[in-house]
């Protein structure tokens, strides 16, 4: 008996070996990389921190989290994420439901456009937003003829910055609808066209409801990206005219290096974590309820 | 019948019209990139005057594109490789092992994908600064950023696909005299062949393009990527749009040319991790 409890405890402990052992290397990075950082940026958003190396940081309590919220930059900044995140989302989502209605249509060149509309999400939003600069600062006034340079005044300019997102997203959430259409059953279809519905009638009463989760889903990954969106923001607009294209990420950015302020732009990041997270925690809840329904 | 052929055929013709439309900004970098610095100016549009190539070399010099590229290649396909490994030998034993430890660790991994990389961006740059772990300005500091930042969307997939794999062969295998590691590596590791593919593209192409990170982390002119190479001719002094054009396409064309090899699988996976 005591022979057999001791190969149980033996068994046991080597189970506990290879659990941690195989646990290590990537909890170990994942540690020193997101959780031990994220702490302590909590902790330096109470401090006067300002990245100067040797210097000492000293607690300051929450004057760094009152300063957002009387600086003019911040709110002019969080004001424009939120119109471009929604104009960003709405036109990504209209333009990438419509591309994905029309190649799944039975015709040759069905796949060959699917290819060409995915290509633009391959290549990194700082190469798009350089590609898209040229386009608007070069070739948008010459064939439209006009002097207008869209980057030059703020609204157009978020226009713009909504335009490029819109070219190097639509495929991907494209490829998302196309999976939720082609999950449709036929058959629907089919016993609608016999009872004589037509497209539009179709779309409406069967393929609109059937993808509704792919909406959901879409629509506040659409969102939340928006809302992290940096790189075509530095290369298409570099928060251009006046800081007033300058989103929330780059403004982070700005307040700490640019400005050598440590605690206040750690603070808004702290901050930019609780909205992220709520937009994060809405889409979970949202696409779970519908799950249950289906 | 005949209508829908009609309706089709018009369909066709507005889809390679939106095709066209959307590879209008290729086509103006590619033809801009053959033309001199004088040609771009009186002509933005038109094909270039001449078929010149000597905008390519000048630019690969500037943004030294070979250096770029293969420290862009070295970078990716570490992270890809290590990420692959560690994320799904944790992601193993998490679903073969079920204790309130297990679960609370994928549950910290699943949380953490909330957390947006510029809420931990001072702090990590820091604690990896010369004066603590001095891992800035090499690459196997920003592999182990990359392991880090994307395990917890790979544990995530990892999981959700291991949970579905039966058990019975693993412990067929062991009765046959595996030990554990063997089992891994000779059973499961096959097994989960095509979630790794999901992985290593969905990480592969947000690593590959990445900017933010490598923009903080790599100084040093000998390991920056191709997003930071790109960068040097959008700097404050430049404007030379032949050159920069010619530098984008440099940047651009290695990832077309990976999409044309690899695109059945890039689609399939990215439909696998959207579903997610």
């Amino acid at each position: 008996m005591d022979r057999n409890r001791g190969k149980i405890m033996n068994k046991k402990m080597k189970k506990h070996v290879l659990f941690w052992s195989f646990l290590t290397p990537t909890l170990a990075a994942f540690f020193l990389v997101v959780i031990i950082p994220f702490f302590v940026g909590i902790y330096y958003s109470f401090t006067d921190w300002n990245g100067i190396p040797g210097k000492a940081i000293s607690w300051i309590g929450s004057s760094n989290y009152s300063k957002i919220f009387s600086d003019e930059q911040v709110i002019k900044s969080f004001w424009v994420t939120i119109k471009y995140s929604l104009l960003a989302m709405l036109l990504i989502n209209v333009i990438g439901f419509s591309l994905a209605l029309l190649v799944t249509q039975k015709f040759r060149t069905a796949n060959l456009l699917r290819t060409i509309f995915f290509m633009p999400n391959l290549i990194g939003g700082l190469i798009l937003g350089y590609v898209w600069r040229f386009v608007f600062i070069k070739i948008v006034p010459i064939i439209f003829n006009t002097d207008m340079n869209m980057l030059a005044k703020s609204s157009t300019a978020i226009m713009s910055l909504a335009i490029v997102s819109t070219w190097q997203m639509g495929g991907y959430i494209m490829i998302i609808y196309i999976a939720a259409i082609q999950g449709i059953p036929q058959e629907l279809l089919e016993a609608a066209k016999i009872d004589g519905a037509n497209a539009w009638q179709r779309t409406k009463a069967i393929i609109f409801p059937l993808v509704a989760p792919a909406f959901t889903v879409s629509l506040f990954l659409t969102l939340s990206r928006s809302f992290m969106m940096y790189d075509v923001n530095v290369s298409l607009t570099n928060g251009d005219p006046a800081r007033s294209t300058e989103l929330i990420a780059m403004e982070i950015i700005t307040k700490s290096f640019k400005e050598s302020n440590f605690g206040e732009g750690q603070a808004q990041a702290v901050l930019f974590f609780v909205i992220i997270a709520i937009i994060s925690i809405i889409q979970v809840y949202l696409s779970k309820k519908r799950e249950l329904e289906m | 019948m005949k209508k829908r052929r009609i309706r089709l055929i018009v369909m066709e013709i507005i889809g390679l019209a939106l095709g066209i439309l959307y590879l209008v900004p290729f086509y103006v970098v590619v033809t801009n990139s053959l033309k001199s610095k004088r040609n771009i100016l009186v002509d933005t549009i038109g094909l270039p005057e001449t078929l010149g190539f000597e905008n390519y070399p000048r630019a690969m010099e500037k943004m030294d594109f070979l250096k770029s590229l293969s420290n862009s290649l070295i970078i990716t396909v570490l992270s890809l490789l290590l990420l692959i490994l560690f994320s799904s030998m944790s992601s193993w034993v998490l679903v073969r092992t079920k204790t309130k430890i297990s679960n609370a660790i994928l549950l910290l991994f699943v949380a953490a994908m909330m957390i947006p990389f510029q809420s931990v961006m001072l702090p990590l740059v820091n604690l990896f600064g010369v004066d603590k772990l001095n891992l800035v300005n090499t690459r196997m500091g920003i592999i182990i950023m990359y392991i880090g930042f994307g395990s917890s969307m790979s544990v995530f997939l990892y999981h959700g696909f291991m949970k579905t794999i039966p058990l019975d062969l693993e412990l067929a295998a062991s009765i046959d005299g595996c030990n554990p590691v063997q089992t891994f590596v000779y059973i499961v590791l096959p097994l989960i062949k095509p979630i790794s593919v999901t992985v290593a593209i969905l990480n592969g192409i947000w690593i590959w393009n990445d900017f933010l990170l490598p923009s903080l982390v790599l100084q040093d002119k000998a390991i920056r990527t191709i997003p930071l190479a790109a960068q040097y001719f959008f700097g404050a002094f430049s404007k030379d749009w032949h050159l920069a054009m010619a530098g984008l396409n440099l940047a651009i064309i290695p990832i077309i040319i990976f999409y044309i090899f690899a695109q059945k699988y890039i689609i399939k996976g990215v439909i696998s991790g959207a579903i997610k």
